[in-house]
């Protein structure tokens, strides 16, 4: 009987407040950001809580545990039924040194094989799908990585997997490599046994007599910062241990808020046959609704109904109020956000209790893989280049007021700003 | 004399090119300022002063025109003749080319550029001119920033003119000339027929000659000869419609400031209006727009939930749902805008569709 015990993981934890998701990682940590109207980890744990025996779900970060993340572990257990734990980090350790750290955690109950999962993905994640694969061509101790295709100039942003095309054995292994070397590249969701830790071991140990040889100043951290990706499969490519399993299914990475809609649509598009209840539909006399829309519970406002538009794309938060003649296409609208009598929201998230006033426009620049590659993945798009703001997703933070008829243009605004006028392009401290 | 026989002569021109897109469709003259076209605000008021014979001086033949003047005969009961250079004359040589339709019983004819808009004095120029018995009299205007223009000293009492001068870095004066004109037929004999500019070759002489006085305009005068002036004439326009003729004008909730409906236009619930709009015959506002200081012309179509300032929405033309036009867009002919696109500062050219936004400004060919 395979006991699966499941481990999440997430460098992005220590990240909290990380540039790339301001400013919305001012008010809640990036891993319990929305996205298709859930925190970003409860697809995750949804996933996990679906294997068969999987007994307990265990989260790992550097991050200060508070009330929102507690509210957040309780609920999940709650509703999927199983424990659920923080454990917190003493420093940023890295994905294989946050393991080693736990694992008198990890094996106690003597799991037979157990899940990591970087929190910063959005994936259809294929746990069970990779548990038959282990079984069926793995070794029966291997470990396995899940991987997918990416087109040749994206994959070397990515972790990339030279795979034996019969076997699926892991051949070679190169993090983000500068010269194009393997489509394949690394989905940051791995299914291993506690043999794991024997090799993250000797690094470990390699590290420590390393240590001794340079000064002794804060050896003993740096012995323990270990990467799975760098340290631990590089060195077990090719050693008949490490395989990997393809998916088609969909993928991709969160890194910044703007790939935060783009996962948005991806779980939107799932739910149609996961949780078509999530999903608005067309009713009589209400408003227009196309594509997917995930909507909790709002509130219109006025009674113009059939004017409003909403979709594809949009999650709508709780307590968002929502007047006649809105347009709201590719967005997420936190809770309590007011939009006005035909204001206009494309490509954009609206911070919790924001209002935009009647006929504003707040409009961003989506950041989606091009549509026409189907092996196209999202870029991690830099914030600057050439010194100019790059075009992207619009971003309010919480508690800021647009007033009526401006436009807001590909700009991100700090939280619990009054702004008098329209911004193009601009960072609004 | 007596007034009910006198002439004028419209210097046209040529294609109209900085009021482009518009008048790719259809020539300057004829494109409507606050639902009239610009020349009949012109041909109107000489009318009223007692013009029966009009002739506008073109570089170009537009059927079209021909037509439409023709019309505009029948219409309001007086002649208008074309005159066609064949090479450009510059400002003074169409009078030349029109001398025989304008020297007639020695009364004195008006000259105007058609890029004109005002409250047009043409009986209170006349009264001016015949009050002071010499050869000429221009209408100046007052400006803000006399060292952009050419500006005009003259005696403030009799209104006789000293000398003009290019863009003054020293204060002088801040009159300018408004183009618009009244001329005894002996001064024809000042001008032969070859390009020459009026106001360089012509005026400075007859000034020296004590023959050329200035009456100063009341009231708003505005050169809207390209899109930009376009729009601050109509405001101008529009304001002192609201002052002469304020029935005039669309009131009511909704409407904001100084609005102008064609009674054939349809404008939506829950839309605002205004401060200066002028909606064209036929238009369909749907509901809940919301447009300012914008010309909107016939046949055109703005649907739910747009937002519109500072535009102009030529023949025809449809604009989706929920797009924002701003800053100088103007639209030519039977151009389609499709739904929530942006277009900041865009000139389009007629029958264009437009699928994507344009954050800043430039041409759609």
């Amino acid at each position: 009987v395979v006991q699966p015990l499941l481990l999440l993981t997430n460098p992005h934890l220590y990240y909290f407040s990380g540039t790339r998701f301001r400013p919305l990682s001012f008010e809640v940590p990036k891993p319990l950001f929305p996205v298709a109207g859930v925190p970003m980890l409860q697809h995750h744990i949804e996933a996990c809580a679906k294997v068969p025996n999987m007994k307990e779900i265990l989260l790992i970060g550097f991050y200060q545990p508070n009330e929102e993340l507690t509210r957040f572990l309780f609920n999940a257990q709650q509703e999927f039924k199983i424990s659920i734990r923080y454990l917190q980090e003493y420093a940023a350790l890295g994905t294989g040194g946050g393991i080693y750290h736990f694992r008198d955690q990890i094996v106690s109950g003597s799991p037979e094989a157990f899940f990591v999962l970087n929190a910063d993905v959005c994936s259809a994640f294929p746990l069970a799908e990779m548990l038959s694969f282990q079984k069926e061509h793995g070794e029966p101790n291997s470990f396995v990585i899940l991987g997918t295709t990416a087109n040749r100039k994206q994959s070397m942003n990515y972790g990339c997997i030279v795979e034996n095309e019969e076997t699926n054995e892991v051949l070679h292994y190169v993090e983000k490599p500068s010269t194009f070397v393997s489509d394949i590249i690394n989905c940051g969701i791995y299914l291993f046994n506690p043999e794991i830790f024997q090799h993250i071991g000797s690094v470990f140990q390699k590290n420590q007599q390393d240590m001794l040889l340079e000064e002794p100043t804060n050896g003993w951290h740096r012995a323990e910062a270990i990467r799975l990706e760098q340290d631990i499969f590089t060195a077990l490519a090719g050693q008949g241990k490490l395989y990997v399993y393809k998916t088609l299914r969909f993928w991709s990475q969160i890194k910044s808020a703007g790939s935060a809609i783009y996962a948005s649509r991806l779980y939107l598009d799932q739910y149609h046959t996961t949780h078509p209840e999530r999903l608005a539909t067309n009713k009589e006399g209400g408003p227009k609704i196309s594509g997917a829309i995930y909507q909790p519970s709002f509130t219109f406002r006025s009674v113009f109904l059939p004017s409003l538009q909403l979709g594809p794309n949009v999650s709508i938060g709780t307590g968002v109020t929502i007047g006649a003649g809105v347009r709201v296409r590719e967005s997420i609208i936190l809770h309590g956000a007011n939009l006005q009598d035909h204001c206009c929201v494309l490509n954009s998230i609206v911070g919790w209790d924001s209002t935009i006033g009647k006929w504003a426009r707040v409009e961003g620049t989506p950041s989606d893989p091009n549509p026409n590659d189907p092996f196209a993945k999202i870029d991690s798009e830099t914030l600057f280049r050439e010194g100019k703001l790059t075009p992207s997703i619009t971003i309010l933070g919480c508690n800021v007021t647009i007033p009526s008829e401006v436009i807001i243009l590909n700009s991100i605004v700090l939280p619990h700003k009054d702004l008098n006028r329209s911004f193009k392009n601009q960072i609004i401290l | 004399g007596c007034s009910g026989s006198m002439k004028a002569l419209i210097l046209v021109g040529g294609y109209g090119t900085r009021l482009r897109p518009l008048t790719l469709s259809v020539p300057k003259p004829l494109v409507e300022f606050c639902n009239k076209p610009i020349l009949l605000h012109q041909v109107e008021a000489l009318v009223k002063a007692g013009v029966d014979h009009v002739v506008l001086a073109v570089s170009y033949m537009s059927e079209l025109l021909e037509r439409e003047m023709r019309v505009q005969e029948q219409r309001l009961g007086i002649r208008i003749s074309l005159s066609h250079e064949k090479e450009p004359l510059g400002t003074a040589g169409p009078l030349a080319l029109a001398r025989e339709l304008l020297n007639v019983d020695n009364e004195p004819f008006f000259v105007l550029n058609s890029d004109v808009i005002c409250d047009f004095p043409f009986k209170d120029l006349l009264q001016f001119h015949r009050h002071h018995g010499k050869e000429g009299t221009i209408v100046v205007t007052r400006v803000e920033e006399p060292s952009k223009y050419g500006v005009v000293v003259f005696e403030t009492d009799s209104g006789r003119i000293h000398r003009f001068v290019e863009k003054p870095q020293v204060f002088v004066s801040n009159k300018i000339n408004a183009g618009m004109y009244i001329f005894n037929p002996s001064m024809l004999s000042r001008i032969q027929l070859r390009p020459t500019s009026i106001e360089k070759e012509i005026f400075p002489v007859m000034a020296e000659e004590g023959h050329l006085y200035a009456m100063e305009l009341q009231g708003f005068w505005m050169d809207i000869g390209q899109p930009k002036d376009f729009l601050t004439g109509m405001c101008m326009y529009l304001q002192s419609l609201r002052q002469q003729a304020p029935d005039k004008l669309r009131t009511g909730p909704g409407f904001l400031g100084n609005v102008l409906v064609d009674p054939t236009a349809q404008i939506g619930e829950n839309c605002t209006i205004g401060p200066n709009v002028t909606i064209g015959a036929g238009v369909v506002v749907e509901d809940g727009v919301r447009i300012k200081r914008c010309t909107v012309l016939k046949g055109s179509r703005v649907r739910s939930h747009s937002w519109l300032e500072s535009c102009i929405v030529g023949w025809s033309s449809s604009v989706g749902q929920w797009v924002r036009m701003e800053n100088v867009t103007v639209l030519g002919e039977d151009v389609i805008v499709n739904d929530e696109l942006y277009l900041n500062g865009a000139n389009v050219l007629p029958h264009k569709s437009i699928n994507e936004s344009v954050p800043e400004p430039r041409i759609i060919m």
